[in-house]
């Protein structure tokens, strides 16, 4: 018996679309560290994509350097100060954030795309197929991934693309590892042996019967792991074969910026370090919250 | 067997390699059918029954090629379908389908029933928009829903309703063979008559054969023509509903016979109760497979197993006691 409150008011008739307790979305609303992260991670998205509207100075934000200004202090002209070129630190932050969060997001995409295929093709075929499929995937794994993002990084040309390619190339096999495991337990289940015995084929088994029915754990480890790809290409970036300058990048602006620690002009490496930390941590705290949902034994008893 | 046979299994024999030990090490095999042979009759209703593990499933699942049989054949009007290849064995399968136990493990939850009926249409007919929409709406009404379920996710219907659209999926390529694994088991008994019903109605309207696998006799004995009783993966009792009902024949039919509630309290009917469970199909006993938990078990039944015996025109059962019996008619005959 709960008073009625403003939202049931305002949604009158409607009301019954409001989250019932016990639903997935009423899971999500409770856990207030998830609702937090989903708000931090769109107004980042929401400042990269409008930088240039945010910024006064989105030509130093771009990597026009202004001299004159170099290593100013965080002032009410400059919120985070300047940086050894005297571009705004703030300008380049949201530049930065627009190269952390396209890296981030092409790199799950490519990923998830090619471990999902391939995992799910493993899965379902089983056999020969899924004993080549998974011993390729076995041999990226037993690599440290970030050295081999490294290494191959170094073989390619230092940019945005490159970065992206060679850390997707260290990251689907996780994808495929899940999407198989997911794969073989869904190729049991009633609703595929039924389309088999309609007789409907492989490939069309696979599209509609058990990829959309795998996705749900492959979605919440890529949420989880956009942190964890937007860190690797700021770490590639920071031994200096990610990004080349001029454009942003918060990995290549902390290690530019570590030696001005020393001398006191802390805010150098400092603001990119924060931006950095914030999207990661809210990405992981996002990917943590959508995992109890879907996983309902991880929910917290109910008060 | 009188009529038409559409289905012919001889010989089957299937195994399930189950590995133990480190890395698969030890390898065994569970013949859970062996040298099974059962017929059917068109537009007949063929009952299975049987406890768990008896291969009841392993039938349905051979005779769909879920599973690779490692002999034996299953003629399909003349066809053996476990020779065809990949391509024939996709036409054959418009003539045959299955109905699952639990109709909502058996829908795909991401697609709407529309979809879910739709989809033997598309693969096998070529169909345009409309036209298939007619069928879906004629098809879903020949199962008692209206258009409006079409819209519909599994999760949104109740289990009886599922187990209408899955039916309404399985009979819209006009099969001639339904195998019903447990259709009904899985569902409220309100709502298990209602199906029995329609699946009554579906075999009239399309001529369908049923190939109806139940653990429970009392609605074999209620929806079949014929019954096969399996234990252990073989036809211990085989033959019309309406003999076997009268006089069944094998000490495990009348076992099960007097476990099934009857509506009469005062028929004062012996309850012969079976001690134990059924042995495990990788190690089944030698003999007759029924000695460890036969009530009228003899010597013999421990080292010879029994031959099949027919006791009138179509009814059989592989039991000693038979021996015996027809031995002394025989010898009645002979004085």
């Amino acid at each position: 018996m709960t008073p009625i409150g403003l939202r049931e008011r305002v949604l009158g008739r409607w009301r019954w679309m409001a989250a019932e307790p016990g639903s997935a979305s009423w899971y999500f609303k409770r856990d207030r560290l998830a609702v937090f992260s989903l708000i931090v991670l769109a107004i980042l998205i929401m400042m990269a994509v409008l930088a240039p509207l945010i910024t006064p100075y989105p030509e130093q934000g771009r990597g026009s350097p202004s001299i004159m200004d170099k290593l100013k202090p965080p002032s009410l002209e400059h919120p985070m100060g300047t940086d050894p070129l005297g571009r705004d630190l703030f300008a380049r932050v949201l530049f930065g954030a627009r190269t952390a969060l396209i890296a981030g997001f092409s790199i799950q995409l490519i990923s998830v795309l090619l471990g999902t295929a391939l995992g799910a093709i493993a899965g379902y075929f089983g056999g020969i197929v899924d004993e080549t499929i998974m011993r390729v995937t076995d041999v990226f794994l037993a690599f440290p991934p970030l050295l081999l993002a490294m290494t191959i990084a170094a073989v390619l040309k230092p940019s945005l693309v490159n970065s992206v390619i060679a850390i997707s190339i260290t990251w689907w096999p996780w994808y495929a590892r899940i999407a198989r495991a997911q794969a073989v337990s869904v190729r049991e289940r009633d609703y595929v042996r039924a389309a088999v015995g309609i007789g409907v084929g492989d490939r069309m088994i696979i599209i509609r019967h058990i990829l959309p029915n795998l996705m749900t754990p492959i979605l919440i480890q890529a949420t989880l792991d956009l942190g964890a790809a937007i860190l690797t290409v700021s770490a590639l970036s920071f031994v200096g074969l990610g990004v080349p300058p001029p454009t942003a990048d918060w990995g290549a602006m902390i290690s530019e910026g570590r030696i001005y620690i020393q001398n006191g002009r802390w805010w150098v490496p400092t603001f990119p370090g924060l931006a950095l930390f914030i999207t990661i941590m809210a990405s992981n705290l996002l990917g943590d919250g959508i995992q109890v949902v879907a996983n309902p034994q991880l929910r917290r008893g109910s008060q | 067997m009188s009529g038409d046979t559409l289905i012919d299994i001889r010989g089957l024999t299937v195994e399930y390699k189950t590995s133990a030990g480190l890395l698969g090490s030890r390898s065994q095999r569970t013949r859970v059918l062996e040298d099974f042979s059962l017929q059917l009759e068109r537009g007949a209703t063929l009952g299975v029954v049987g406890e768990s593990g008896c291969g009841k499933s392993t039938l349905a699942n051979s005779m769909m090629r879920f599973v690779e049989p490692i002999a034996g054949q299953i003629f399909f009007e003349g066809r053996d379908i476990l020779a065809l290849d990949r391509r024939e064995l996709r036409g054959q399968r418009r003539q045959m389908q299955i109905v699952f136990q639990n109709p909502f493990s058996s829908l795909n939850p991401r697609l709407r029933v529309k979809t879910i009926v739709a989809e033997p249409l598309i693969t096998h007919l070529d169909l345009t928009p409309a036209q298939l929409e007619e069928r879906i709406i004629e098809l879903l009404s020949e199962v008692g829903l209206n258009e409006a379920f079409m819209r519909r996710f599994p999760h949104e219907l109740s289990g009886g309703q599922a187990q209408r659209v899955a039916l309404a999926r399985a009979v819209a390529l006009n099969p001639k063979l339904l195998i019903l694994d447990e259709p009904t088991s899985a569902l409220d008994v309100s709502v298990q008559a209602q199906i029995v019903n329609l699946l009554g109605k579906l075999q009239r309207d399309h001529q369908l054969t049923y190939l109806f696998i139940s653990h429970s006799l009392a609605l074999v004995q209620h929806i079949s023509d014929y019954i096969a009783v399996l234990y252990l993966g073989e036809v211990v009792e085989y033959g019309r509903q309406a003999d076997i009902t009268r006089a069944p024949r094998h000490p495990y039919t009348r076992a099960l016979f007097s476990s099934t509630p009857q509506p009469d309290p005062e028929s004062g009917r012996e309850r012969i109760i079976l001690e134990g469970t059924v042995p495990s199909p990788k190690d089944p006993p030698g003999g007759c497979r029924f000695h460890t938990r036969c009530p009228q078990v003899m010597e013999l039944c421990r080292h010879k197993k029994p031959k099949a015996h027919a006791t009138e025109a179509g009814h059989w059962a592989t039991c000693h006691l038979l021996d015996a019996e027809l031995e002394s008619l025989q010898g009645v005959d002979a004085s």
